[in-house]
């Protein structure tokens, strides 16, 4: 409650009928302040409509991420399971965190003449930032965001995980 | 540990002093480094005559992770990313001002739509992060449903970012030379919609909190800080200016698109707790006048410049500062000439706020130093880097 | 007509032809005793998940909806896991007085029962001094408070115990003063006799303002006494982590977590005893149709009924308040609270030696 004046303050103004008015007055907007508070929490009380809460595991099924949001780096592949991934290794580059590793190796192709590809994109989910810096370092495209987001594991290293699939190869065209 | 006094803290101590000691009714007790008032790790001794506070010695060092030794190992492209987990709550912020430091180095021009998106997104984390504090706020002097409901309007926020910048927090969403990525096409309906929500929601803060008549009491008066200690201790943003003291980054040393809008620098003369209380309140309205002048005005364009593959900074040193939600965040970078940094040094505003607590706290109730620390704005990985 | 004062006289009539007049009395005590600790049970339950309820709907959640049929049973988990926890007691502490002060909690709030009437003479101990009982048996709850504090060796502990020693302390005045208008008005002491001098219109209604001011300060009063926000200076979870019950873990708790949520309970029970009229139905003048439906709802449901609104409001304010400093706590009862409350019994005395109350 606001601080009554101290005896000397009331003695130089000297008037007493002014400290009643003021402590009626202090008690009436005090006690409309505290009521235009419960007004307010009193209305949210009533209206469950304005309720925000996501009811989470249940709506798993209508849920729907942003576009954009940043859960993992994939590799996508199509059908004939090809990739895009020259094994250029910028995105090991770009990494801050050393999350990506490329691991090479050396296809002879038809020609008979010695093409680097990739063996295996090292991925590891539990050191991953998800700054999307890989994904913009990429120049062919080959790594983009996925939007999981529930990455909980009970064992540490399933979070490394090898983005190309086995046995894929890259795609036609792609350099 | 330095002490200014040696306090004694056992009843054995005392006695051993034949109890005439000064200090020897004093009360030590730690506020954290596990605490609900503290927001994070944060640790506070605090000597006590009763409930009356007689000396608070904040102790640092718990979320210490070396951010500033990371980034000198990092590329001037990836060292941005890390100065989003200093002060989270002002991400974009952090980013901006090293991006813009780069920037200077490089003598890159930032593409007009780019400066643009950039200041929307800015205050769009202003808002979100004055949001937060208002809830924390309230609940540090004792109110819990503000906190939800400060919530569902920063929840709006996330949303938009999370559309743009594909992350609710730590977004990354700047790159030297402009952004990351396009807006999403539905960013400007969204925030409209934002700011129309915002508009019809903002009264009742002062409903819920503001007008209060315990608030006000709880607040007015409280953690008096002059305008000269502000100076002194270095205080910025809302802690300053709760203060009177002038010292808005956008207004003095304008960067980005801020000389573009108007906008008031907000000032408030109280001193206390209420004062810079009332400041945030005021300057979440000033933003949403800044994102309603820009929103219907992107600048068509590119979103980013053309920039080299390796980013070096000439040999040199850079100095760039931006106005986070809690103050001036300067960056210095000293360059070599290499791709990463020699020294790289951030002015977070967090810790130079929290110098002036103890000044702020001495004399007061215990439940004041709560609020202290609440209207403080304290984000502990801010001060701790 | 089947209501709870028939069962309990039916009751009461078997026994004493059964047996002799002194087993019959044991036996009464023991099954009010198991009633007692029964009904103390439940209305935790109850307690806790309305207040989960209330603050979750003004917090725009939903609350508790997972355990059991919209989530009733959500504290009857709560109670199983703190029941099977570990109850610690820190090294440092006075053993004996860190174990005694939860059970002196909840035996003041077990006393406080007695007389308190839940529906037309169903009571269990109608003394003459039932209102000066209640008053004198609730501060025995600082003891309790004061000892969790000091023998918990812990500084916010204490802290939290010393706030509290000086916030119930002063707040049972003006509670006191506040209750002591309608005292005035009644003349007794009696709980029985306050409700049946409310046959005619609730004390609130008839009482002027003076009883309308001593009803505001009554619920204010025993907010603070209750240590419930915006009073929980005990507790300040903001700055004393959890106050006096800090160390206190697993039943040890969970008594104290009952113990206020009955105080809670009590303390509007007497609020609206005193000032609803207790189990009284609500009439209006001379509607006799009106009145004569108002008189169907059984007499339990109406002191129920008026029970809960009160503890509603106490929930009300704790989840929309700030809380208040010290300093301020003392300020309001002293410089606010307790001249009010003086003035204002002596308005009611005049009103009740002039007569001019309905
Ligand atoms: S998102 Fe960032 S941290 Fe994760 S792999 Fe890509 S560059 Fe590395
Ligand atoms: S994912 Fe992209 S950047 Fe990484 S190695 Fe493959 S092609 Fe190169």
């Amino acid at each position: 409650m606001p601080g009554l004046p101290s005896l000397r303050e009331r003695g130089s103004r000297g008037e007493a009928n002014m400290f009643i008015v003021n402590y009626i007055k202090d008690i009436y907007k005090g006690i409309r302040s505290l009521l235009v508070g419960m007004r307010r929490t009193g209305y949210y009380f009533t209206h469950h409509k304005e309720i925000i809460t996501q009811e989470y595991p249940d709506n798993r099924d209508t849920l729907k991420m942003a576009d954009r949001f940043k859960g993992e780096v994939v590799m996508p592949h199509d059908e004939n399971n090809e990739h895009r991934c020259t094994g250029c290794t910028a995105c090991e580059l770009a990494c801050p965190n050393g999350t990506i590793k490329v691991v090479t190796k050396f296809d002879i192709t038809p020609e008979g003449k010695k093409k680097k590809a990739i063996d295996k994109l090292v991925y590891h989910l539990e050191l991953c930032t998800m700054c999307n810096l890989c994904i913009i370092a990429c120049p062919s495209d080959a790594i983009v965001m996925a939007q999981t987001f529930e990455h909980s594991v009970f064992d540490r290293a399933q979070l490394t995980k090898i983005l190309n699939n086995p046995g894929s190869k890259i795609m036609e065209g792609v350099e | 540990m330095f002490r200014e006094t040696e306090i004694l803290q056992t009843a054995s101590q005392v006695s051993s002093t034949g109890g005439d000691l000064e200090g020897a009714g004093d009360l030590v007790i730690n506020v954290g480094p596990q605490h609900p008032a503290t927001h994070g790790v944060l640790h506070l001794v605090i000597t006590l005559n009763g409930e009356t506070i007689k000396k608070v010695e904040p102790h640092l060092g718990y979320i210490h992770r070396s951010i500033e030794k990371m980034c000198e190992s990092l590329t001037y492209r990836q060292f941005i990313y890390v100065t989003s987990r200093m002060d989270y709550l002002s991400a974009h912020m952090n980013n901006h001002a090293c991006a813009l430091c780069v920037e200077k180095g490089m003598q890159i021009e930032v593409p007009e739509r780019a400066k643009v998106v950039r200041v929307i997104m800015d205050e769009l984390t202003r808002i979100a992060s004055h949001e937060l504090w208002w809830g924390a706020m309230a609940m540090d002097v004792g109110a819990f449903t503000p906190f939800f409901h400060a919530f569902r309007e920063r929840e709006t926020i996330n949303e938009i970012m999370e559309e743009t910048c594909g992350a609710r927090l730590t977004m990354n969403y700047y790159v030297p030379g402009g952004l990351m990525a396009e807006l999403h096409p539905d960013f400007q309906k969204k925030v409209k919609s934002f700011i129309t929500l915002f508009k019809s929601k903002i009264d009742e803060y002062d409903e819920l909190v503001t007008g209060n008549i315990i608030f006000q009491n709880r607040m007015k008066g409280v953690g008096y800080l002059s305008a000269e200690d502000a100076v002194s201790f270095g205080c910025s943003g809302p802690t300053a200016r709760g203060s009177g003291v002038s010292s808005d980054i956008r207004k003095l040393y304008p960067y980005a698109a801020y000389d573009q809008v108007q906008f008031d620098e907000v000032l408030e003369n109280g001193c206390d707790s209420f004062a810079r209380y009332m400041i945030r309140i005021r300057e979440m309205k000033q933003s949403v006048r800044i994102i309603e002048q820009l929103i219907d005005n992107i600048p068509e364009g590119d979103f980013q410049a053309k920039t080299k593959a390796v980013l070096k900074l000439p040999k040199g040193e850079f100095y760039t500062r931006v106005e986070t939600a809690r103050g001036e965040l300067g960056v210095y970078i000293v360059s070599e000439g290499g791709t990463t940094p020699y020294r790289i040094k951030f002015r977070s505003p967090g810790f130079s706020n929290l110098s002036a607590l103890d000044q702020m706290a001495r004399g007061s109730k215990l439940g004041d130093l709560v609020a202290m620390m609440g209207t403080l704005d304290l984000v502990i990985p801010d001060i701790d880097r | 007509m089947w209501s709870l004062s028939y069962i309990a006289n039916a009751l009461h009539d078997w026994l004493y032809q059964t047996f002799s007049p002194t087993l019959a009395l044991i036996i009464e005590m023991v099954i009010a005793g198991i009633a007692v600790i029964g009904l103390f049970a439940v209305l935790g339950l109850v307690l806790v998940i309305m207040e989960r309820r209330v603050a979750a709907w003004m917090q725009i959640r939903l609350g508790p909806n997972r355990v059991g049929p919209f989530g009733l049973l959500q504290s009857l988990a709560d109670t199983l896991k703190l029941l099977v926890k570990e109850g610690m007691t820190p090294s440092g502490s006075d053993k004996f007085l860190f174990n005694l002060a939860p059970y002196i909690a909840m035996m003041v709030a077990m006393l406080l029962m007695a007389p308190i009437a839940f529906a037309k003479d169903f009571q269990l101990w109608d003394l003459n001094i039932g209102v000066l009982y209640v008053s004198a048996v609730s501060s025995i709850m600082v003891i309790s408070i004061l000892m969790a504090g000091w023998a918990s060796n812990n500084k916010y502990s204490l802290m939290g115990a010393m706030r509290s020693g000086a916030q119930i302390v002063s707040y049972e005045l003006s509670a006191g003063l506040s209750v002591l208008v309608v005292v005035v008005l009644t003349g007794s002491l009696k709980i029985s006799d306050i409700i049946q001098s409310q046959a005619d219109g609730w004390w609130i209604f008839k009482g002027h303002v003076p009883v309308l001011v001593a009803f505001v300060i009554f619920i204010i009063a025993v907010t603070a006494e209750t240590n419930r926000a915006p009073f929980d200076l005990a507790e300040a979870e903001s700055e004393l982590t959890a106050g006096f019950h800090t160390e206190y873990s697993g039943m040890k708790f969970a008594l104290f977590f009952l113990a206020e949520y009955i105080n809670v309970f009590i303390v509007c029970s007497i609020g609206a005893i005193l000032f609803l009229g207790g189990w009284m139905p609500f009439h209006i003048g001379h509607w006799e149709g009106f009145n004569r439906v108002m008189d169907y709802i059984p007499s339990s449901i109406w002191f129920f009924g008026k029970t809960f609104f009160l503890i509603f409001v106490i929930m009300w304010f704790r989840w929309t308040f700030p809380r208040l400093r010290i300093d301020q706590l003392l300020n309001l009862e002293w410089k606010y609270l307790l001249p009010i409350s003086m003035i204002n019994i002596l308005l009611a005395t005049a009103i009740a030696i002039a007569g001019w109350h309905f």
